[in-house]
């Protein structure tokens, strides 16, 4: 089946898709007896440094329900100048500009090695990228300086002609007008009180019938340049204003007594920014980014009182329905990712603080948005400061990796419907006829919004089979499905990318080997897991786990072998074989389990796990284990407690942590300093190798990862104590009796013990 | 009245002796006027030979002895009362002899003639007139005495023996019966000028006085029926000539002025006594601090207070005290001084709370203290514990200002702070308007400019090297600005809030800050404010959450503070506070014209109230182009002890140097801060009713948010009880307040006050200006809540009952037909005329409803001083000023018929100054004055006098300097060139004269006065 891998990555590497099946079942019935949805995951942005964009508009279908994109599926009659829609089987007239088309002359969407193709097309004036910044200033006063700096570094690499803004606040919410030759000056905004988007507006004094400004004569023609002109400047012109502007930026000067938090204005700040974007520059690229040190505390979007001794929401709270603020913040904050999102804009959260700064409420800002999501302890880490920086890093083609504004159309073939999305998209209710009634994540529509994504954002997209058993498709049939991703391009391009892909239905009865042989584990373990994510995020959470067992038990009982109720002879084939693996460590993953957690953690590490691509998906589903040792090369080894060795060094990549440990007695070299002995340099080798591997994954990972350097015994080791199979505990330690392996204080199941429940169950004949 | 009175007096001292006895003598009641004044006549007249003739014989009729004058006949002749009793209580220590009576003044000279002098043949019943007690009354000689020198004595002498103001005034109009006199009263102005004119001259030379006596007399007897009612204008012109009386025959103010200043001008006075008059607001005097409060703290409406609530219900004399708590003292007087207690902080009685004072009774050896206003007995505290000496006063009675003067102060403790906390210093908080209009008149550069300066003279404590007074600046349109002037900043930070419905202060630190300290930035944001908005467009404000704003600053930076907001335009802009125009002239003379004064939104007196609290002053200068309803935005100012000042149709070129000066005084001004005032009585009588810029929460604390030098507060007096002829009646003022450096002080103002059983002590212990101060800001009250009619005619109303009363009880009998007024009243009625005359009151032409509001506002806390000149304006001819000497020139009455053509005068009220040229003032005269070489090219723009180096130039303009200084309002200067447009604004301020608007002339008035009078005695 080596050939279905090759396929399943070539594929990948292309088109940016995993399917959960390679190989459809035909019939609704058979589709849903596979257990794993017919789905997949999209990257739209997926890098391609070989695929040029097209400089021209694609040619759409003429039916007006359909206008999918030509591609090479289509059948052209090149006599005729005439191509068949492969989804609705329309004929289409080419237009003129294709007068010269022919077998050998033909366009490149028609060729098949541009199932994915880009165009660059030319609508509407473009706009510059913008950026506003909004800045906690109720921080230590080195967290702040850190945070200037970064601020002052960030406008370096900017484009120059991108517009910026600032917005602090602390108790008070300051928009700071740029540009003020003499003066700094600023609009101050009561942090406790909400404001409609029209007030704020009027406030700001952008409405568009306020012709008196300020200053400044309004000139008829660049009036709304003019007056926007005072927030957000591009960067070339105030660069040097804008670093003495946050140069000059004081810690919020209110007092804050002691026994009290400072009075933190997050809600009515992100609130300021939206409107001030909504009434500038509706509908361009732009990214609000908020940077915050602490919960909010005051006015609408408040988290938690400002009094020291109540301390902020937890897990437990809130299963006590004791967070008394959480339901009205979340609702601020989502009434606000609404809008900027229907505005096409995104938010970034950047939260740095000890303690839990809110993420819970506000998550739903970047979420829907496409923003990122970035906690840390301090302004003032590495972590934080390279993240921040590499928000700024450019592709291969000296463009920064992030767009704007996409919208994401899928269209199917007859026989499939559209079930949902999970990722950091919001719905654009487009219904149509390939519209499925039963929603999986974001359904009930064909097209998604995602405000701003970069090449490795990744939805995954549900569908259903609707073909009925009784309308069998002929054999050798295709199913086809159209991605087309409209956005803004870092250049401020506006570009659409199309992607057109077609898989062979299988009738399941007939055929359910080469369906079980096309299943993509991977990719169906991620898929599983969004929807699991997805549903612990709007349900309840201990169900989401029953659901995920009894999904795994029917699977196993739908393709393992076995006989009735004899688990011993329970067997998997192949491409099924680490799927239950997967499903083990991702309940206990950090996604679906609270425990230990605060919600922000919670929050923080479901948002990354919604957006990234497959490889790095799987990272935080089941982190990866190197060993290093005298023994042989560096190698992978089981995420088992049987891996912990003392002669070894690992290297565990959870993705939000890159974990270096050294064994016991490793560590005792160490202390006895023998990398220091040019005899023993070998062993310098060896601490070192590790340290290279993880600066490699450091350089690359955003966001950065928590880098943690410990050994046999440190506190730290708890990182990776956490994530490897509990294989040995203090319960079966004597049971197994080697002396390899670390034994994990837990009571958490194994997945020897997982498994063997797994196939009691899948063979029981009671189920 | 007084007026000729006095001049007449003035002459016949130096022989009048014999003449006055004469007049003095019985004689009189057949005759029109009160004898004395033929003697002086006969002297004076010398240039005018007719008159005088007349004069003489009059004058014998006039029997000394009978005190009050009574005119009879004649409508008004109101005899001077009694001056026997009077007079002494006056100058107690003065001459033994009598006060003078009352002065009477006859309207109708004719009246006259019959005055029948109090009984008592020695003393004339005392000069009425120059009111000056100091005149013995009868016996001209001994009065003489106690008054100063020889001007003064002239005046006594003759004067005081006829206390009558008949008798003084009336000699000139005794002259009337004559027929002679009727001739030249046709032509007579003239005339009569001329001896006014002299008037400054003649006081030293008093010849000229005896001119003016001559005119007067022509008018014959006015039947009281036919008099003219004032208001109404009811004659028609043709009778008026029928009616015409003397004006020189009525009570002159100018004379009783210019008599109390030499009599009483010269000596100190002591306030060591109980109940003493003292003099007019108009006299310079000194004051010496003995026990009682200077006058310049407390003036009373009368300092012989009746007995019973009957005695003063019949009088109808409102009790009354004008209180100016942080009056600024000449610097020959010593401020108050600070008495610290330490921890304990300041004796008080334990039941009323009065603090300790001179007329705490010390008993039991001075172990305990009696309480001088409720009669409690306290334990003396042991610190304060000090033995008493044979007479019972304490041994360090002299080394404590609080047992030994009338004024001075305590350090407050922690306990009279708000919150227990010592206060913060305050802070001045400039809110500047930067709305199209105020940039484009360069009001916004002119400000920032001059603040640029002003800055360095903020109040300070005593001799503190630098102020403790904290400044922040906002400017404003349809939302406010902000501005960060911390010192650590490299430039000022601008921040805008524009979130108008709900005010807040965007910043806490660097707002309010020291100005040496954050001098380069504050000089920084001054220099670029006018520069950033030079080109706005923006042209509606707000004004609401402007107040919000600085209220809420101070609230933050929890201290007391003053706003000076610049204002120009009706804030029509959305915020709270909004408001509409709904300026309506159609209102006046309905019942709706008190909407007028009043709010038309309550939002103002809500935030007024919490300014008040938080020690919020608001003071405003506004710059209107248009209506902008200052009855409306002046609220919160009134309210919180604030000043209004306005300028209509601010520009630059003629307004700058009074805006300038009036807003470096309001700066640099004494001002307290937090301040609540609370006047004790002693059982007996209670303070009822407080007039003034403040708010109050109680019926008793008068509270105010800031309070300054100038700033007064009327207290009116009710009984509640009997009061004893014995103990006395007592006030003690006590104002709490924070100090410019941010001291919680106490000062305290105790005075004594007699008490009588008899009306006729009472009358002869009144101060009129007192009490036209009070009826003033009662009527200006009035207005808010009844129809303006109906205030006037409360106030005629009440007058004439007061007058009615004395005339009842306390007057001789006489005619009927006889005005007789009690001599410390006879101006009452010329002043009554000229409120009731008042823009309030009855609106002139040009007056708009922002002018009224404003006036009502501003008249509501001025002091007696400010009243006095406000409405009778002082009319100077600088044309007889003497250029070698410092002093002005003598007043003249506020009459058209006393102006002349050649000569230039000047009139000022307080708020403005007129220089009036008349059409035949000589070339050389107007050379020197206005460097033009004519008449006609005298510009009437100008708002300045030229400076041109000659004496006469020197001389006016030293004189207006002189007079802007006086007055706590800079005031606009205003040329008027005789039948010039700008004269018809020049003749509303004459107002003895009839107004164009109907209100009455002085004559016209004083005939209704003494209808009314009639008729309440039948």
């Amino acid at each position: 089946m080596a050939t279905y891998l090759e396929f399943i990555q070539q594929n990948e590497e292309r088109d940016g898709v995993r399917f959960s099946w390679n190989v459809w079942p035909s019939s609704r019935l058979e589709a849903t007896r596979m257990v794993v949805p017919l789905a997949c995951l999209l990257t739209p942005l997926k890098e391609r440094p070989d695929l040029p964009p097209v400089q021209y508009e694609p040619v759409l279908c003429s039916r007006p329900t359909c206008k999918a994109v030509l591609n090479p599926l289509c059948q052209v009659d090149y006599r005729a100048k005439l191509w068949a829609c492969n989804f609705c089987f329309q004929r289409n007239q080419f237009p003129p500009a294709y007068a010269g088309i022919s077998e050998v002359n033909q366009p490149a969407e028609l060729m098949p090695q541009f199932s994915t193709i880009e165009y660059i097309v030319q609508r509407g004036p473009q706009t510059p990228l913008i950026f506003l910044y909004v800045v906690d200033t109720c921080l230590e006063e080195e967290d702040l300086q850190a945070l200037k700096e970064s601020l002052q570094m960030s406008l370096s690499l900017l484009p120059a002609d991108a517009l910026v803004g600032l917005i602090t606040f602390g108790r008070m919410v300051q928009v700071h007008e740029l540009s003020c030759e003499g003066i700094s000056k600023s609009y101050v905004f009561r942090g406790t009180k909400d404001l409609t988007a029209k007030q704020i507006q009027d406030m700001l004094g952008l409405s568009r019938p306020a012709v008196p400004v300020q200053q400044g004569r309004p000139l008829q023609t660049q009036e709304q340049p003019a007056i926007s002109s005072r927030f957000l400047q591009p960067v070339h012109k105030i660069d040097m204003n804008l670093t003495d502007l946050l140069g000059e930026l004081q810690r919020d000067p209110w007092p804050v007594t002691q026994g009290k938090r400072p009075l933190r204005s997050t809600g009515v700040a992100l609130s300021i920014a939206v409107g001030l974007l909504e009434g500038t520059f509706p509908n361009t690229g732009a990214r609000i980014m908020l940077f915050t040190g602490g919960p909010p505390t005051q006015g609408p979007g408040m988290v938690v009182g400002d009094e020291l001794k109540t301390p902020i929401r937890s897990w437990h709270d809130i299963e006590k329905d004791n967070a008394r603020f959480m339901k009205k913040a979340t609702k601020h904050y989502e009434t606000l990712a609404n809008r900027t999102a229907a505005n096409g804009h995104c938010i970034d959260i950047y939260a740095c603080a000890l303690d839990q700064t809110g993420l819970l409420e506000m998550k739903c800002c970047a979420n829907l948005t496409g923003g990122h999501m970035v906690m840390g302890d301090s302004f003032n880490t590495s972590l934080f400061k390279q993240t921040f920086q590499r928000v700024f890093n450019k592709g291969f083609n000296g463009d920064f990796r992030m767009a704007f504004g996409a919208s994401l159309e899928v269209k199917t073939s007859r026989e499939l419907k559209i079930a949902g999305a999970i990722g950091p998209c919001v719905s654009l209710n487009a219904k149509g006829p390939c519209v499925s009634e039963n929603e999986l994540g974001i359904g009930g529509t064909s097209q998604w919004k995602i405000c701003s994504l970069d090449p490795s954002t990744t939805l995954a997209i549900y569908f259903e089979v609707v073909n009925q058993h009784n309308a069998p498709i002929p054999q050798g049939g295709r199913g086809a499905v159209q991605f087309v991703t409209q956005y803004q391009h870092s250049s401020t391009q506006k570009r659409i990318r199309v992607t057109t892909i077609a898989r062979n239905w299988a009738d399941a009865q007939s055929q359910l080997q080469h369906i079980e042989a096309a299943f993509d584990q991977e990719a169906a373990a991620v898929l599983m897991a969004r929807l699991g994510v997805y549903r612990a995020e709007s349900e309840e959470g201990p169900d989401v786990l029953r659901w995920l067992d009894r999904q795994l038990i029917r699977l196993c009982q739908k393709f393992g072998q076995y006989n009735k109720d004899d688990p011993n002879s329970f067997r998997l084939s192949e491409s099924f074989s680490l799927y239950p693996q997967f499903m083990f460590h991702l309940r206990r993953s950090p996604f679906l389990q609270v425990f230990n957690n605060s919600p922000d953690e919670s929050s923080y590490y479901r948002h990354h796990f919604a957006r990234q691509d497959l490889t790095q998906s799987l990272i935080m589903i089941q982190p990866i284990l190197y060993a290093y040792s005298f023994h042989g090369p560096p190698e992978p080894v089981l995420l088992d407690s049987s891996s912990i060795l003392p002669d070894r060094i690992l290297l565990m990549d959870t993705f939000f942590q890159i974990v270096i440990y050294l064994g016991e007695t490793i560590a005792q070299w160490q202390k006895a300093g023998y990398q220091d002995m040019p005899e023993y340099e070998n062993f310098k080798h060896l601490l070192q190798a590790p340290l290279d591997d993880a600066q490699e994954i450091l350089q690359t990972r955003f966001p950065m990862p928590r880098y943690i350097h410990t050994e046999h015994g440190g506190s730290q080791a708890r990182f990776l104590l956490s994530k490897v199979n509990p294989s040995q505990t203090h319960n079966n330690l004597y049971a197994w009796g080697q002396e390899s392996g670390a034994p994990i204080l837990t009571d958490d199941v194994s997945l020897q013990v997982f498994m063997d429940h797994l196939k009691k169950l899948a063979v029981s004949s009671a189920s | 009245m007084s007026v000729n009175q006095q001049t007449h007096t003035g002459p016949p001292y130096g022989q009048p002796q014999p003449g006055y006895q004469g007049y003095q003598q019985p004689a009189y009641g057949g005759q029109p006027l009160p004898g004395v004044p033929h003697s002086q006549y006969g002297v004076y007249n010398g240039p005018m030979p007719g008159y005088q003739q007349p004069v003489p014989p009059q004058g014998t009729s006039h029997q000394g002895p009978l005190p009050p004058s009574v005119s009879q006949g004649l409508p008004l002749a109101q005899p001077p009362f009694s001056g026997q009793p009077v007079s002494t209580q006056r100058l107690p220590t003065q001459v033994p002899g009598f006060a003078s009576p009352p002065s009477s003044t006859g309207i109708g000279p004719s009246s006259y003639p019959p005055t029948t002098g109090a009984p008592r043949p020695p003393t004339m019943p005392g000069p009425p007139l120059p009111v000056q007690t100091a005149a013995g009354p009868p016996t001209s000689q001994p009065n003489h005495v106690s008054s100063p020198p020889p001007p003064p004595s002239t005046l006594s002498g003759p004067y005081q023996g006829p206390p009558m103001s008949g008798l003084r005034g009336p000699p000139p109009p005794t002259h009337p019966p004559q027929p002679g006199y009727q001739m030249q009263q046709n032509g007579s102005f003239e005339q009569v000028r001329g001896p006014q004119t002299n008037y400054g001259g003649a006081y030293p030379g008093t010849p000229n006085y005896g001119s003016q006596p001559g005119p007067p007399p022509p008018p014959k007897r006015l039947d009281p029926d036919s008099i003219p009612s004032p208001q109404l204008n009811e004659l028609p012109p043709q009778q008026k000539p029928r009616h015409r009386i003397d004006p020189d025959a009525i009570p002159s103010p100018i004379q009783v002025i210019e008599d109390d200043r030499s009599n009483r001008g010269s000596e100190p006075f002591v306030t060591g006594v109980r109940g003493q008059v003292p003099p007019l607001v108009t006299t310079n005097f000194l004051v010496k601090d003995q026990g009682n409060a200077s006058p310049r703290y407390i003036r009373c409406t009368s300092y012989n207070i009746p007995c019973t609530s009957d005695m003063a219900k019949q009088s109808q004399v409102p009790l009354a005290a004008v209180i100016k708590p942080l009056a600024t003292l000449p610097p020959d007087e010593t401020l108050p001084y600070l008495v610290d207690h330490g921890e304990s902080g300041p004796v008080r009685c334990n039941r009323c709370k009065a603090y300790m004072c001179p007329f705490m009774q010390f008993i039991e050896g001075g172990r305990r203290f009696q309480c001088c206003f409720c009669s409690c007995v306290t334990e003396v505290p042991p610190h304060y514990f000090q033995h008493l000496d044979h007479t019972g006063k304490r041994v360090d009675f002299y080394d404590r200002p609080e047992l030994s003067l009338g004024s001075y102060e305590f350090l407050a403790t922690v306990d009279y702070c708000k919150n227990n906390k010592f206060p913060s210093p305050p802070a001045f908080i400039f809110m500047i308007d930067v709305s199209y209009n105020a940039v484009k008149s360069g009001l916004v550069r002119l400000i920032c400019e001059e603040l640029k300066s002003l800055l360095d003279y903020l109040p300070r404590e005593g001799n503190m090297e630098e102020s403790a007074i904290r400044v922040g600046f906002v400017t404003y349109n349809k939302v406010l600005h902000f501005y960060n002037v911390k010192s650590s900043l490299a430039q000022p930070q601008m921040m805008v809030v524009s979130d108008v419905a709900d005010m807040f202060v965007p910043l806490l630190d660097g707002f309010l800050v020291n100005v040496n300290e954050s001098r380069t930035v504050i000089i920084s944001l001054l220099d670029q404010i006018p520069e950033m908005f030079a080109d706005t467009r923006e042209t509606e404000t707000v004004f609401g959450p402007v107040i919000q704003a600085g209220l809420e600053a101070l609230k933050a930076a929890e201290c007391a503070g003053k706003l000076f907001i610049f204002h120009t335009s009706l804030p029509i802009a959305e915020a709270p506070g909004k408001l509409k125009n709904r300026d309506d002239k159609k209102l006046i003379n309905t019942d709706k014209e008190k909407t007028l004064f009043q709010p038309q939104t309550s939002f103002y007196n809500n935030l007024a109230k919490d300014c008040v609290a938080q020690g919020c002053c608001v003071d405003l200068f506004l710059f209107p182009n248009q209506y902008l309803d200052v009855a409306t935005l002046g609220i919160v100012t009134y309210q919180t002890g604030g000043s209004i000042y306005k300028y209509a149709y601010f520009q630059l070129e003629t307004d700058q140097d009074r805006f300038l000066n009036d807003l470096r005084r309001d700066v640099q001004k004494e001002v307290g801060f937090d301040a609540v005032m609370r006047v004790r009585t002693s059982t007996g009588i209670r303070a009822t009713d407080f007039f003034g810029a403040f708010f109050m929460s109680n019926t008793t604390d008068v509270e105010m948010a800031g309070l300054d030098c100038d700033k007064t507060i009327t207290v009116e007096f009710k009984h509640d009880d009997k009061l004893s002829e014995d103990s006395g009646a007592l006030l003690q003022c006590a104002l709490l307040y924070t100090s410019c450096a941010g001291q919680r002080r106490l000062r305290i103002h105790n005075l004594s006050l007699n008490c009588c059983t008899q009306l006729a002590d009472l009358y002869r212990n009144c101060e009129t200006d007192t009490l036209i101060n009070y009826l003033a800001k009662y009527a200006y009250r009035g207005v808010l809540n009844s129809p303006v009619k109906t205030v006037r005619d409360a106030l005629i109303n009440q007058c004439a009952q007061i007058l009615a009363c004395y005339r009842k009880n306390c007057a001789s009998p006489s005619s009927a037909g006889q005005l007789i007024l009690p001599e410390c009243m006879k101006l009452l009625p010329v002043y009554l005329n000229c409120v009731l005359k008042s823009d309030v009151l009855q609106p002139g032409l040009e007056v708009t409803t922002d002018d009224r509001a404003y006036i009502r506002q501003l008249v509501t806390s001025m002091d007696v001083a400010e009243t006095n000149v406000f409405f009778y304006p002082r009319l100077l001819p600088v044309t007889k000023a003497d250029v070698d000497s410092d002093s002005l020139p003598a007043a003249i009455r506020n009459s058209e018929e006393r102006l002349s053509k050649g000569d230039i005068y000047l009139l000022e009220n307080g708020l403005n100054i007129f220089v009036w040229v008349g059409v035949n003032v000589q070339q050389g005269l107007i050379q020197n004055l206005f460097g033009v070489s004519s008449f006609s090219q005298i510009s009437s723009t100008l708002n300045t006098l030229p400076v041109l180096e000659n004496p006469f130039s020197k001389k006016v303009r030293s004189i207006i300097d002189m007079l802007q200084v006086q007055r706590s309002r800079y005031m606009k200067l205003i040329i008027v060139k005789q039948e010039d447009k700008l004269e018809m604004l020049f003749k509303q301020f004459l107002v003895e004269d009839k107004s164009l608007t109907g209100g009455a002339s002085y004559v016209d008035f004083l005939c209704h006065m003494h209808k009314e009078i009639r008729q309440l005695l039948s």
